[in-house]
């Protein structure tokens, strides 16, 4: 819209409407936030006030120290992201490289049945799952949700990765053939530096779903020494219902982390959804 | 299968090897589980297979039925608010983004796509505390512009309780379908828009008759990931409604119906033979979905090439 630009009145008006909802977009966190470090009686008198030398106050950070094990949570939270998705992209990347480089029989049957996850939500498997996970004594430990973690984000690393593969010369592989390096030397020295950049893509995917979800936790590891921030948070809230400062501040410090993360490769994101359509 | 091996060539082991990792995690806890869930929805509690009948009860016995297909139309009327309200706002934002030569434009994407990143959890607590009477930011917030009249305890209210929750659930996830539609958008090549403005087609109507219909398919795969999610969602209700989905299950979701079929509240016992079955017909409906975007609507919206 090349002609809209010579406005200044449509300049104006697209920033009117960017800014409101910029507002819209940020105001409830802005809320919470300002509000965790105010005392309670703040809160209520003045919810929309920064906090000041009078009505600051990290009473209700000090509730959440003391009665959450928050730490812990962090702990579980970043193990199950973190091993979940080291999983995710290297058996996802492997596949991907054998799907993508060489033609065998049922290629394309394979590369269908490994696709049908993407549209499935695993979640419908969750009887069935928690059976398995009874049956093999897994149940509240944090290697079932790494699994199930693993199952679902595969369809859509291995989707993503295929097509980066296929953009990987060819000239260089056989190169590395005739020197006479062995078909995982190629894959793990020369194809998988080369999809890197991919890769930080579909981690950024795997994980913000994974940090964030609440059913398989609530399901498969709700025990106390393996729930997760995102299912800690939910009963450190459910049961600290009316200590407000104790909500608000529990609330903040799940927000603050993921947010700080997000600043640092909203980049990355945003050019994996627009596939590199953003310049 | 995966070896591919031939008369004439030798097994070229290394393609199982790659393919085995994935192939093994993804089939034990992804297939497996949903092919013996599905199974599951044939046989009674007592591992006697019993056909249809599960599926009978769910649709005609007055223990399920009501409350399954309370939580259908839920779940249609969730999907619905969805697509009026996150589809035109997401075009809009993403046509204003979509100038090139607009200001602050990495910062409104960063900003627009926050709450997206946001569990569920953060998402329906913030707005439950939001929009509670007993703190009174909303109403504060409205008095402010003189519109204290508009203030209603919506997610207390049966009439309101899950347009709310809807709503809430557009603002958290508008940052999908916005990047989706503005990189469709950067897509198009300048020459087009030069030879519409050429043609003396500009501002909105060039936008109308030029670029949206560019769009249409970003905004087929917006509207298919919707309805996958819609039909599958569950932890916006759970954490802010609870498990029976209040006031008086107005908030019920397939997902939260399956969660306390499966699982039991209250003084209902959990029943692993429904839980299968609804998560069944959940599979059901959003294959259908699935399917009919495939191979109707896909094919029918027409794609440029440049």
């Amino acid at each position: 819209m090349s002609a809209a630009t010579r406005s200044p009145w449509r300049s104006i008006a697209s920033h009117a409407v960017l800014l409101s909802y910029t507002l819209i977009a940020l105001f409830p966190v802005f809320v919470i936030v300002i509000n965790s470090f105010k005392s309670r009686k703040a809160i209520f008198s003045s919810p929309l006030s920064l906090p000041d030398a009078q009505t600051f106050s990290l009473i209700g950070y000090e509730t959440v120290m003391k009665r959450g094990d928050f730490p812990l949570y962090f702990q579980n939270s970043l193990i199950v992201t973190v091993v979940s998705l080291v999983f995710v992209l290297l058996f996802g990347a492997m596949a991907a490289f054998a799907l993508s480089e060489y033609r065998f029989k049922g290629n394309t049957l394979m590369g269908l049945y490994l696709a049908v996850g993407i549209m499935i939500p695993i979640r419908l498997g969750t009887v069935a799952i928690l059976q398995i996970m009874v049956a093999t004594g897994l149940v509240n430990t944090l290697w079932a949700l790494i699994l199930i973690y693993t199952a679902q984000g595969l369809p859509l690393s291995i989707f993503i990765l295929s097509e980066f593969m296929k953009t990987v010369s060819n000239d260089l592989k056989n190169a590395g053939r005739i020197d006479g390096l062995s078909e995982y030397k190629i894959f793990f020295t020369l194809v998988l530096p080369l999809v890197r950049p991919s890769m930080a893509t579909v981690a950024v995917f795997t994980m913000i779903p994974i940090w964030n979800d609440l059913w398989f936790p609530l399901i498969i590891a709700p025990s106390e020494a393996t729930k997760t921030v995102t299912l800690g948070a939910q009963m450190f809230i459910g049961q600290f219902q009316t200590d407000w400062n104790g909500v608000l501040s529990a609330l903040a410090l799940a927000i603050l982390p993921v947010l700080v993360l997000y600043l640092i490769f909203s980049r990355q994101l945003i050019r994996g959804i627009t596939s590199g359509a953003v310049k | 299968m995966a070896t591919g091996a031939t008369d004439s060539k030798p097994v070229r082991w290394h393609i199982l090897v790659f393919l085995l990792p994935a192939v093994l995690v993804y089939s034990a806890f992804m297939i497996i589980p949903l092919g013996s869930t599905l199974y599951q929805a044939f046989f009674s509690k007592a591992w006697a297979f019993v056909g249809i009948a599960n599926f009978e009860m769910l649709f005609t016995d007055a223990r399920y039925s009501q409350s399954f297909w309370n939580a259908l139309r839920n779940n249609t009327w969730f999907f619905i608010i969805h697509m009026l309200v996150q589809n035109p706002i997401g075009i809009l934002l993403a046509a204003l983004l979509s100038n090139p030569r607009l200001r602050l434009r990495g910062f409104y994407r960063t900003v627009f796509f926050i709450p997206t990143i946001l569990s569920f959890v953060i998402v329906g607590f913030v707005w439950k505390l939001i929009l509670s009477p007993t703190w009174g930011v909303s109403q504060g917030l409205l008095k402010s512009v003189g519109l204290q009249w508009l203030f209603q305890p919506w997610l207390g209210k049966e009439d309101y309780a899950l347009t709310a929750l809807s709503l809430i659930s557009v603002w958290q996830f508008i940052g999908i379908p916005m990047m989706l539609i503005y990189a469709a958008l950067l897509s198009i090549p300048d020459e087009v828009i030069e030879a519409a403005e050429c043609d003396g087609i500009t501002g909105w109507n060039q936008f109308f008759k030029i670029q949206l219909p560019l769009v249409l398919p970003a905004i087929g795969i917006v509207s298919i990931l919707t309805f996958v999610g819609n039909f599958n969602a569950f932890d916006l209700v759970y954490v802010a409604q609870g498990a029976v989905a209040g006031p008086n299950f107005s908030t019920d979701l397939l997902g939260t119906l399956l969660y306390r079929t499966f699982f039991g509240f209250q003084l209902q016992l959990g029943d692993r033979a429904m839980g299968s079955t609804i998560a069944a017909v959940m599979f059901l409906i959003i294959l259908t979905g699935v399917c009919i975007y495939l191979f109707a609507v896909q094919n029918r919206l027409t794609r440029y090439q440049f």
